[in-house]
C-alpha cells in the first residue's frame, strides 16, 4: 500500500491538470495516466521473500532476535548454539510469512476478479466487451443497469429523459438513497448512437486525481464550445447504476487514480492498552536484562581477576583477553542466555490468542442475527482484550439504538384512543409478534407490511365515522411524500422523513390511499373511490412553526386546511370549542408519550372561499417580496392557521432495536458509561433516551445545555455541576490540568444520578479548547449523556476528548457513514451491519447486526478475552522469568562464564513445545464463570476497566514470584545434588544430570503453576498439559538416545543422561520437593485472599459452585411503563423546504399518474419505499424552544435532488 | 470454514460446543474443603519422607580426607608449586582412622574443591565426535578444542580439549594398618562410569586388526599428560584409549566447582574386607601429580558407603522435615483464618 501511496504522491506532484481527449488513445498515451487495473496486493512471487522479510524485520522483536542471532555467531560470545534462536525465529517468520502470503493471494484474487470484470468499451467505432483492466483514460464505455461503475467517468448520455442517471453510492459513502447525475445536454444528444459517440472528440481538462468525493472541477471542450463540469456529471468508481437502462461515460480517472482508490487510505493501526503496557514492560525488561548482564559481567570481571587468572593453566585465555575484555564478552553472552525474558514466542502467542478469541466472536451463534443472516464479525483480530476494558460507549442513535422503522402505532381520534388490544376481561395485552393483526384485505392498495392490532379502528373506518375519515384524509393529504406506482396497486412512497412515510402508509391501509400528486393536485383513493384534491397551498414546515398545513379543494369544491404539528403549537391555535376534546386528547397524548411514542396533533378547518382568495392574493404578494419575505409569509400562515378544529393525535413508534433497554441497563450495571451522539434533534434524542432506559424518571435531574453563546454554555455547565455537587468550591479547574498536555482526569463522585443533554450548538462551544475540560468534567459526573444534532466531526471530537483526558477505553458504535469518524477515533469501533451502507462496518473493528449483541461482545467475549490475555501474560512472564533467573543463580557457581543451566535443546524447545500448548490452551479456553453468569453479574466486568488483572504491579508480583521460584528451582537441586552420587556410586552431580534435573523441576513447577492458574479444565486443556509433560519426556529421551548421539555427537552430547539419572529416587524426591515449595506460597496466598478479601471473580465462582447449576433465568422484565407527565410531545424528524419542492414541480419529472390512461405507461420507481432506508447525510433540523428564528439552519435536501435543467 | 450452506441461514455459525465455548469442563477452586486437607496431607507425607530419608542417610558412613597438605603431602604440594617440577613424580602418604566399620560396599572417591569444570569455555573445549571414535575428528579435532586441538608441531591431540587435558592424574593406594601389618586394600577400578558412557559415548576408533597405538598414530597426547591415551591403564588393555574409565569419569564434567569423582570400589573378595572396611587405621599412598595451588583448590579423598538414596547428603531429609513443619504451620494458620473469616462465607457476600 505504501508503494502505491508513494506512487500517487509522485503523480500528484507531476500532474497539475489532467488533459484528455475522448476516443483518442494516442493523444492520451503520452500523459501516462494509470489504466484501470488496480493493485492492492503487495507482493509478487519474486518480491515476496525479500519484501516480506524486510517488513518483518522492521518489527522490533524480530530485529532483536536477529541481533541475538548475530551475537551467537561470534564464537567468543556465543553462549548458546545458533539453533536456539534460529529455530524459533524461523518458525515465527514462516508463520507470519504464510499468513501474509495467504492475505496477499486473497488480494490478488480479488484484484483479478475486479480487474477481469467485463464492460463494453467503444473501440474502433464498435462496442466491444473488454476487461476492466484494459479500460484506459479517454475511452467511452457503456454501462447497463445495476452494473458497477468501472472507473471515474464523465457522464455522456443516458437512456433516461433529461440525460439523468441514478446511482447508488453505498459502497463509496454508505448512503443508500439514490443519487441523480445528469449529463450535459450537448453530450446527452449523442444518445446511444455509436457513430456519433465514436466521432465524439471532446477534450477534457480537469483536476488531477484526488480523494474528494463531493467535488469535481473541469471543463469539456467540444465543437469549439467550452462547458464546465462539476460533480453532477461525474460517475465515480464504486457506485452502482440503478434504475437506468444504460448510459455512456468517458473515462477520466482509472484504477488507482479513481477517487475510490484514493480514498482507501491506510486505516490507523490501533493498539490495545495491554499492547502499550507490554511495550513499556518490554522496555523495562530490556533495562532489567541489561542490569542483570551488567552484574554478571562485573561478577565475571572479579572472578577472572581472582580465580580465572589462576585457572588459565587449565583454560588458557585467548590472546590478549584480560579480565575486562572477558567481562565485556560475558555481558553479551549473558544477553543471549537471558534473552528468554522477552521470548519471541510471546508475540506469536499473543497473536494466536487474539486470533482464537476473534474466531469465537465470529462463531458465536448468540451474536448471529438470523433475520438478515448476519453473524458477528471480528474485523480486527488484535483488539480483543480491550473489549474487556471498555469504560465509555459512544453510540449513534438511528439505526443503532433504533431500527429506524417508524410505525404508526396508536392514535387518538375525537377523544377515542385506538391501538391497544384488550382481552375479554378488559386487561390490556402486550402486543407481540403473535397478536392477531388487523385484516386489510378490504383494501386492495394496502401495504402488506403494515401491522395494526386494534380492530375497532377499522370498524370505525368501515362505519364511516366522519372524524375518523377526516383524520385519515388529513394524513393522506397533508404531507410531502412522493408516490410512485410501478404496477397497478404497487405503490411505493418516497418520504423524506420516516415519520411521514409511516403516517401516509397508515392512511393508505385504512382506506385513504395517497396515490399520486402533481404540483397542484393530490390524488387519493378514499375507500376505493378515486378522488383528486386540488392542492392550493402548502404551508411548509419549519423548525419554529413546527407544523405543516395544506389547503386543498375537494372534488366537491369544499376548501379545507389540514394541519399537523407539535401539540403545544397546535393547541394554541385551536378553536375554543375544542377545549374539552383537548383535555381528553392531552391525556391520551401523555399516555402515548409515556410509552415513548412520537406524537403529532392533527387539526383541520374549513375555509371560506372568499377569504381564501383574498389570503391567496396576499400570499402571492408576500412570496414575491424581495426582503423580509420569510416573516411576512409566517405572518400569513399564522393568520390562516387559527381556530382549527382538533381531530386527534397520531402516535408513531420509533422502534427500538430488540433488547436495547435491557442492554443499556446491563452495560450500566457493568459501570460502562453510555453517551449517545446523534444527529437527531433534541426532543427525539431525549425521547429515545427515555425509552431505552438511558435517561430515567428516577434521575435526580436531567440537565439540558442548549445555550447559544460560549459564556452561557459555560454557565450552564457550571450550574449543572453545582447542583450535582453542592458546596463544590473548585468551580474552576486547576490550571495545571488545563496547562499540561495529557493528564487523566479522575472520576468524581456525585450524590444522585444525573443526565445531561447537550445540543450541537452548545457542543461546538463546549468542545473548544478553553471549555472542553469543563464540559468533560460535567459530563463525566452524569450517568448518561446525550449529545444531539452533532456532526460526524463532533462525534469524533467528543470521543477524542474522552480518550485524551479520561485515559479510559472507549468504544464507538454506529451504523452509518456519519459514524465513521467516531468509529475510527475510538479505541474500538463497532459497526452495525445489515441495513445501511457498508461504510461504518468497513471502518469498524467489530461488526454485528443488532445493538443488543454489544453486551455479549463486551460482557462475555471482551471479559473473557481480557481475562485470558492477562492470565496468559502473567503466566507467560512468570514461566520465562523463572526459566531465566535460574541462569542468574547458576552464574555464581560457574564463574560467571555464561554457562547455561539447561540443555540447549531444552532452551530451544521450552517456549516452543513444552510450555506452548498448555498456556495457549489456558488462554483459549479459560473462563471464570460461564456466559450466563457473566450476563447475570455484569459487575464482573469492572476489574477490566480498572486494569486489575494485569498491570505494572501484577507484573512486578510475577517477577517476584519467579524470583522465588527460580531460587527454589536452583538451590534445592544444588543442595540436593552437589555432594551426592547415584545408588551405585556413579556420578549424578555432573553437569548434564544437574541440567536435566533442573529443567525437569522447572517444567513440573511451571506446569503445576499453570494448573493453579487455570480455572476451566476442558478435556483439551488437560490433554495439552499432560501431553506436554509426556512430550517433554518423550523428546528428552529421544534427544538423549544413542542413535541421536551417534548421528551427531556434538549436537546431542547429553546421551544417556535421562536414563542414568531419572531412575534415581533422589532425583524424583528433589523434583517433588521443588514442586511443593514452588506451589506452597501460591496456594497459601490465594487461599488467604479468597478467605479474607475475595475478588469479585472469587465471589462469583463461589456462588456458581454453590448454585451448582446454571442460574435461574433472569426474571422476565415487564415493559417499563412510565407514568410520568413528561411528554415527548412533538417529535417530527422533518426538514424544511420540501413543500416548495413539491409545488414547484421541479422534482416531478413526469406528469402525475393518470388513472384513466390505464396502467400501461408504468412509472419507474426510483427506489422502493424502504422504511429502513435513511439518508446518512440527512440532518433533520430541530430547534430548542428558545431558539431565535434567525438561527434556523438550512437543511440539506439530499433525499430529493432538485433537478435544474437548463433546457427547462 | 469454506463450505457454503444453502438457505437463508447460510452464514449461521455451527452449533458445536467448541465454537460456542461450551466445552464441558472442570472448574476447581481453592476452597477450604480441598486446600486444608491437602495441606495436612502434604505435611504428613513430607514428614514421613523426611524421617525415612534421614534414617536412610544416617545409616551410611562417610569419611573425607583433605590430603592437599596432609601428612607428607605438604612436600609434594610445595613441589607442585613450581611448574618446572611438573614432570617429577612425587609420592606421599596420608593416614586416617576409621572409628566405625564401613559395612557393605565402600566407594572411594577423589574430590576437588574450587575446580571449575563448569566454565563455559572449559566445557565446550572437547570433541565428542572424536571421542566416539570418528576418524576424521581424530585427525582434525573440532575447533572448540582450541588451544588444545594441536600441539606445537601441529599434530592433532587426542583426546583434544581443555577437559581431557586437565585430567586428574593423582593415583591412590589404600592400605589397612591391621594388627598384623599393613594390608593393601583392593579397589576395583573398572565399572565406575555410566554404562552409556562406557559403551556408547566413548569409543575407540575402529581398530581393524590394528593395535591401539597404531590407531592413535599421528596424534599427540594432551599437553599435560605424561602417558598417551592408549597407554592409560597398563594393566588392562581394554581399558585404554577413549574408553578408559578414569578418562570417562573425568570427562563427565561436574556441575559445581566442588565435586567428587569415583576412583574405585572396594573389592570385597578377601578378608578382612568381605563385609566392608573394618575400623582401624588406614594410610593412603598418593602419587601426587595434580596441581591445585594454581586455582587455590583442595584435593580430598572420600570413602563412603551408599544406600539406594546415594551418599551421605543430609540436605533432602532435612529439607523435607523443614518443609513438613512449614506446611503444617501454614495449614494451622489457614485453618484458623478460615474458621474465623471464611467459614460462613461472609466475605463472599457481594
Amino acid at each position: 500500500m505504501s508503494f502505491f501511496g508513494m506512487d500517487c504522491v509522485k503523480k500528484k506532484e507531476q500532474e497539475l491538470e489532467r488533459k484528455l481527449r475522448a476516443n483518442d488513445r494516442e493523444y492520451n498515451l503520452p500523459f501516462k495516466y494509470a489504466t484501470n487495473a488496480i493493485k492492492t496486493s503487495k507482493y509478487n512471487p519474486f518480491t515476496f521473500l525479500p519484501l516480506n522479510l524486510f517488513e518483518q524485520f522492521q518489527r522490533i522483536a524480530n530485529a532483536y532476535f536477529l541481533f541475538l542471532l548475530v551475537l551467537q555467531v561470534i564464537p567468543q560470545i556465543s553462549s548458546l548454539s545458533w539453533f536456539t534462536t534460529v529455530v524459533p525465529l524461523v518458525l515465527v517468520l514462516t508463520v507470519t510469512a504464510a499468513k501474509d502470503a495467504t492475505d496477499d493471494i486473497n488480494r490478488h484474487r480479488s484484484d483479478n476478479q475486479v480487474n477481469n470484470r467485463k464492460v463494453k468499451v467503444l473501440i474502433d467505432r464498435k462496442l466491444r466487451s473488454e476487461k476492466w483492466l484494459d479500460v484506459q483514460v479517454g475511452d467511452i464505455i457503456k454501462l447497463e443497469n445495476n452494473q458497477f461503475v468501472t472507473a471515474d467517468l464523465m457522464l455522456l448520455s443516458s437512456s433516461e429523459p433529461l440525460n439523468l442517471v441514478y446511482i447508488e453510492t453505498a459502497e463509496l459513502d454508505g448512503e443508500t438513497n439514490l443519487k441523480v447525475r445528469q449529463a450535459l445536454t450537448v453530450t446527452g444528444d449523442l444518445g446511444e448512437d455509436i457513430e456519433k459517440l465514436a466521432d465524439f472528440d471532446g477534450e477534457v481538462r480537469c483536476e488531477p486525481p484526488n480523494n474528494r468525493l463531493d467535488r469535481f472541477t473541469g471543463t469539456l471542450t467540444y465543437a469549439g464550445q467550452k462547458y464546465s463540469l462539476d460533480n453532477e456529471k461525474i460517475l465515480l468508481r464504486g457506485t452502482t447504476l440503478r434504475n437506468t437502462g444504460w448510459c455512456f461515460g468517458l473515462v477520466l480517472f482509472g484504477g488507482p487514480e479513481t477517487k475510490l482508490m484514493q480514498n482507501c487510505g491506510k486505516s490507523t493501526f490501533k493498539r490495545t492498552r495491554i499492547d502499550r503496557l507490554m511495550n513499556v514492560l518490554v522496555l523495562c525488561i530490556f533495562g532489567f536484562l541489561a542490569f542483570m548482564c551488567t552484574i554478571l559481567a562485573i561478577g565475571n570481571c572479579f572472578w577472572e581477576l581472582n580465580e580465572g587468572s589462576q585457572f588459565t593453566v587449565f583454560l588458557p585465555r585467548q590472546d590478549g583477553n584480560d579480565a575486562g575484555f572477558s567481562a565485556f564478552l560475558t555481558f553479551w553472552s549473558y544477553v543471549i542466555i537471558l534473552n528468554t525474558v522477552v521470548p519471541i514466542s510471546l508475540y506469536v502467542s499473543v497473536e494466536i490468542i487474539r486470533l482464537g478469541n476473534s474466531f469465537y466472536i465470529d462463531w458465536d451463534r448468540k451474536m448471529y442475527y438470523s433475520r438478515s443472516d448476519t453473524p458477528a464479525e471480528a474485523r480486527t483480530t488484535t483488539l480483543n482484550e480491550e473489549l474487556g476494558q471498555i469504560k465509555y460507549i459512544f453510540s449513534d442513535k438511528t439505526g443503532t439504538l433504533t431500527q429506524n422503522i417508524m410505525t404508526f402505532n396508536k392514535c387518538s381520534i375525537n377523544g377515542k384512543s385506538y391501538g391497544d388490544v384488550y382481552d375479554c376481561t378488559g386487561q390490556r395485552l402486550e402486543i407481540t409478534e403473535h397478536t392477531e393483526r388487523v385484516d386489510f384485505s378490504f383494501n386492495k392498495l394496502a401495504d402488506p407490511r403494515f401491522r395494526f392490532h386494534d380492530h375497532s379502528l377499522v370498524e370505525a373506518v368501515k362505519l364511516e365515522n366522519p372524524e375518523v375519515h377526516t383524520f385519515f384524509r388529513l394524513l393522506a393529504l397533508c404531507h410531502t411524500v412522493m408516490a410512485e406506482e410501478k404496477k397497478e396497486g404497487e405503490l411505493s412512497y418516497q418520504a423524506q422523513s420516516p415519520d411521514e412515510g409511516a403516517l401516509v402508509t397508515a392512511a393508505r391501509n385504512f382506506g385513504f390511499v395517497f396515490r399520486s400528486r402533481t404540483p397542484d393536485s393530490v390524488s387519493i383513493v378514499e375507500m376505493g373511490q378515486q378522488r383528486s384534491y386540488e392542492l392550493l397551498a402548502i404551508l411548509d414546515f419549519n423548525n419554529v412553526r413546527k407544523r405543516m398545513s395544506v389547503i386543498v379543494r375537494s372534488p366537491e369544491g369544499k376548501l379545507s386546511l389540514y394541519c399537523k404539528g407539535a401539540d403545544t403549537i397546535i393547541y394554541e391555535r385551536l378553536h375554543q370549542s375544542c377545549s374539552k376534546l383537548m383535555d381528553v386528547t392531552t391525556e391520551q397524548l401523555n399516555e402515548f408519550a409515556g410509552e415513548g411514542l412520537r406524537t403529532l396533533v392533527l387539526a383541520y378547518k374549513d375555509l371560506d372561499e372568499g377569504y381564501f382568495n383574498e389570503w391567496k392574493q396576499r400570499h402571492h404578494e408576500a412570496s414575491t417580496l424581495l426582503d423580509d419575505r420569510e416573516s411576512k409569509l409566517d405572518e400569513l400562515y399564522e393568520e390562516i392557521e387559527k381556530d382549527l378544529l382538533l381531530l386527534g393525535a397520531s402516535a408513531i413508534e420509533d422502534k427500538l432495536q430488540d433488547g436495547v433497554p435491557q442492554t443499556i441497563e446491563q452495560l450500566s450495571k457493568a459501570d460502562i458509561k453510555i453517551w449517545v451522539l446523534t444527529g437527531d434533534k433534541q426532543e427525539t434524542a431525549e425521547n429515545i433516551g427515555y425509552s431505552c432506559n438511558l435517561l430515567q424518571e428516577e434521575m435526580n435531574d436531567v440537565f439540558i445545555i442548549s445555550a447559544n453563546s460560549p459564556e452561557d454554555v459555560r454557565q450552564e455547565l457550571r450550574d449543572a455541576r453545582t447542583s450535582m455537587k453542592p458546596g463544590e468550591d473548585s468551580v474552576f479547574l486547576p490550571e495545571s490540568i488545563l496547562g499540561k498536555g495529557v493528564k487523566v482526569m479522575a472520576d468524581e463522585a456525585v450524590n444522585g444520578e444525573y443526565g445531561l443533554v447537550i445540543n450541537g450548538h452548545s457542543l461546538a462551544y463546549a468542545l473548544e479548547r478553553s471549555m472542553e475540560l469543563e464540559f468533560l468534567r460535567t459530563a463525566c459526573m452524569c450517568k448518561a449523556v446525550i449529545c444531539c444534532r452533532v456532526t460526524p466531526l463532533q462525534k469524533a471530537q467528543v470521543v477524542e476528548l474522552v480518550k485524551k483526558y479520561k485515559g479510559a477505553v472507549t468504544l464507538a458504535i454506529g451504523d452509518g457513514a456519519n459514524d465513521v469518524s467516531m468509529i475510527k477515533a475510538a479505541h474500538i469501533g463497532v459497526g452495525i451491519s445489515g441495513q445501511e451502507g457498508m461504510q461504518a462496518v468497513l471502518s469498524s473493528d467489530y461488526s454485528f447486526a443488532q445493538f443488543r449483541f454489544l453486551q455479549r461482545l463486551l460482557l462475555v467475549h471482551g471479559r473473557w478475552s481480557y481475562l485470558r490475555m492477562c492470565k496468559f501474560l502473567r503466566y507467560f512472564f512468570y514461566k520465562n522469568f523463572t526459566f531465566t533467573f535460574v541462569h542468574f543463580w547458576f552464574a555464581f557457581f560457574c564463574g560467571f562464564s555464561a554457562q547455561t543451566v539447561y540443555d540447549q535443546w531444552f532452551i530451544t524447545l521450552y517456549n516452543l513445545v513444552y510450555t506452548a500448548l498448555p498456556v495457549l490452551g489456558m488462554s483459549l479456553f479459560d473462563q471464570d464463570v460461564n456466559d450466563v453468569w457473566s450476563f447475570q453479574q455484569p459487575q464482573l466486568y469492572v476489574p477490566g476497566q480498572l486494569n486489575l488483572y494485569f498491570s505494572k504491579k501484577a507484573f512486578f508480583k510475577c517477577a517476584l514470584h519467579s524470583c522465588y521460584s527460580s531460587m527454589v528451582l536452583f538451590f534445592i537441586p544444588y543442595a540436593a545434588m552437589h555432594d551426592t552420587v547415584r545408588g551405585d556410586g556413579k556420578d549424578v552431580a555432573d553437569y548434564q544430570s544437574f541440567a536435566l534435573l533442573t529443567q525437569t523441576c522447572l517444567l513440573f513447577a511451571v506446569t503445576i503453576q499453570l494448573g493453579l492458574e487455570m480455572s476451566y479444565w476442558t478435556a483439551v486443556n488437560t490433554f495439552f498439559v499432560l501431553g506436554s509433560l509426556v512430550m517433554y519426556f518423550a523428546v528428552t529421551f529421544t534427544m538423549y538416545s544413542n542413535s541421536m548421539f551417534l548421528m551427531s555427537p556434538s549436537a546431542f552430547p547429553f546421551i544417556g543422561t535421562a536414563r542414568n539419572s531419572l531412575n534415581q529416587p533422589n532425583i524424583w524426591l528433589t523434583i517433588l520437593l521443588t514442586s511443593i515449595l514452588c506451589v506452597l506460597p501460591v496456594v497459601t496466598y490465594r487461599f488467604l485472599f479468597i478467605q479474607l478479601c475475595p475478588t469479585i471473580n472469587d465471589k462469583m465462582m463461589f456462588k456458581v459452585r454453590q448454585a451448582k447449576a446454571s442460574p435461574a433465568p433472569p426474571p422476565r422484565r415487564t415493559r417499563i411503563r412510565r407514568t410520568s407527565s413528561r411528554r415527548s410531545g412533538y417529535a417530527f424528524s422533518h426538514a424544511q423546504g420540501y413543500g416548495d419542492l413539491v409545488t414547484s414541480g421541479r422534482f416531478l419529472r413526469r406528469p402525475a399518474f393518470s388513472r384513466s390512461s390505464g396502467l400501461i405507461n408504468a412509472g419507474r420507481t426510483t427506489t422502493g419505499f424502504s422504511p429502513m432506508g435513511r439518508s446518512a447525510g440527512y440532518s433533520p433540523t430541530g430547534r430548542p424552544q428558545n431558539a431565535k428564528v434567525s438561527d434556523v439552519e438550512v437543511t440539506s435536501l439530499q433525499m430529493y435532488r432538485t433537478i435544474t435543467d437548463p433546457s427547462l | 470454514m469454506g463450505k457454503v450452506k444453502p438457505g437463508p441461514l447460510a452464514r449461521r455459525p455451527d452449533n458445536s460446543a467448541f465454537q460456542q465455548q461450551r466445552l464441558p469442563a472442570w472448574s476447581p477452586m481453592l476452597t477450604a474443603n480441598t486446600v486444608l486437607p491437602f495441606f495436612y496431607f502434604m505435611a504428613l507425607i513430607c514428614m514421613l519422607l523426611g524421617v525415612w530419608l534421614l534414617l536412610t542417610v544416617q545409616s551410611t558412613e562417610e569419611l573425607k580426607l583433605d590430603y592437599t597438605e596432609a601428612g607428607t603431602c605438604n612436600l609434594c604440594f610445595e613441589k607442585r608449586k613450581n611448574v618446572s617440577n611438573a614432570a617429577q613424580p612425587c609420592i606421599c602418604t596420608a593416614v586416617f582412622n576409621i572409628k566405625k566399620a564401613f559395612k557393605g560396599d565402600v566407594f572411594f572417591y577423589y574430590g576437588l574443591i574450587n575446580f571449575h569444570q563448569n566454565l563455559r569455555r572449559y566445557m565446550d573445549s572437547r570433541d565428542d565426535a572424536q571421542m566416539v571414535g570418528r576418524k576424521n575428528n581424530l585427525k582434525s579435532p573440532s575447533s572448540y578444542c582450541m588451544p588444545f586441538d594441536k600441539d606445537k608441531n601441529g599434530v592433532p591431540i587426542a583426546p583434544c580439549g581443555a577437559v581431557a587435558n586437565s585430567i586428574f592424574n593423582d593415583s591412590f593406594t589404600l592400605s589397612y594398618m591391621s594388627s598384623s601389618g599393613s594390608v593393601h586394600v583392593p579397589l576395583l577400578r573398572k565399572g565406575i562410569s555410566w554404562y552409556t558412557d562406557k559403551n556408547i559415548k566413548y569409543r575407540n576408533p575402529s581398530t581393524e586388526n590394528m593395535t591401539l597405538p597404531q590407531v592413535f598414530e599421528g596424534t599427540a597426547p594432551p599437553l599435560y599428560w605424561q602417558k598417551p591415551v592408549y597407554d592409560l591403564d597398563p594393566l588392562d588393555k581394554n581399558n585404554n584409549g577413549f574408553i578408559n574409565d578414569d578418562l570417562i569419569v573425568w570427562m563427565r564434567e561436574a556441575a559445581f566447582p566442588s565435586f567428587k569423582k569415583l576412583y574405585g570400589v572396594l573389592h570385597r573378595a578377601n578378608k578382612p574386607f568381605i563385609n566392608g572396611l573394618p575400623a582401624g587405621n588406614y594410610s593412603v599412598e598418593i602419587s601426587y601429580n595434580f596441581p591445585v595451588q594454581y586455582f587455590r583448590g583442595r584435593k580430598e579423598v572420600v570413602l563412603t558407603t551408599l544406600t539406594w538414596f546415594g551418599g551421605q547428603n543430609h540436605f533432602l531429609p532435612i529439607a523435607y522435615l523443614v518443609t513438613s513443619c512449614l506446611i503444617l504451620l501454614i495449614a494451622i494458620l489457614l485453618t484458623v483464618f478460615w474458621f474465623k473469616f471464611g467459614k460462613n462465607g461472609q466475605n463472599m457476600e457481594e
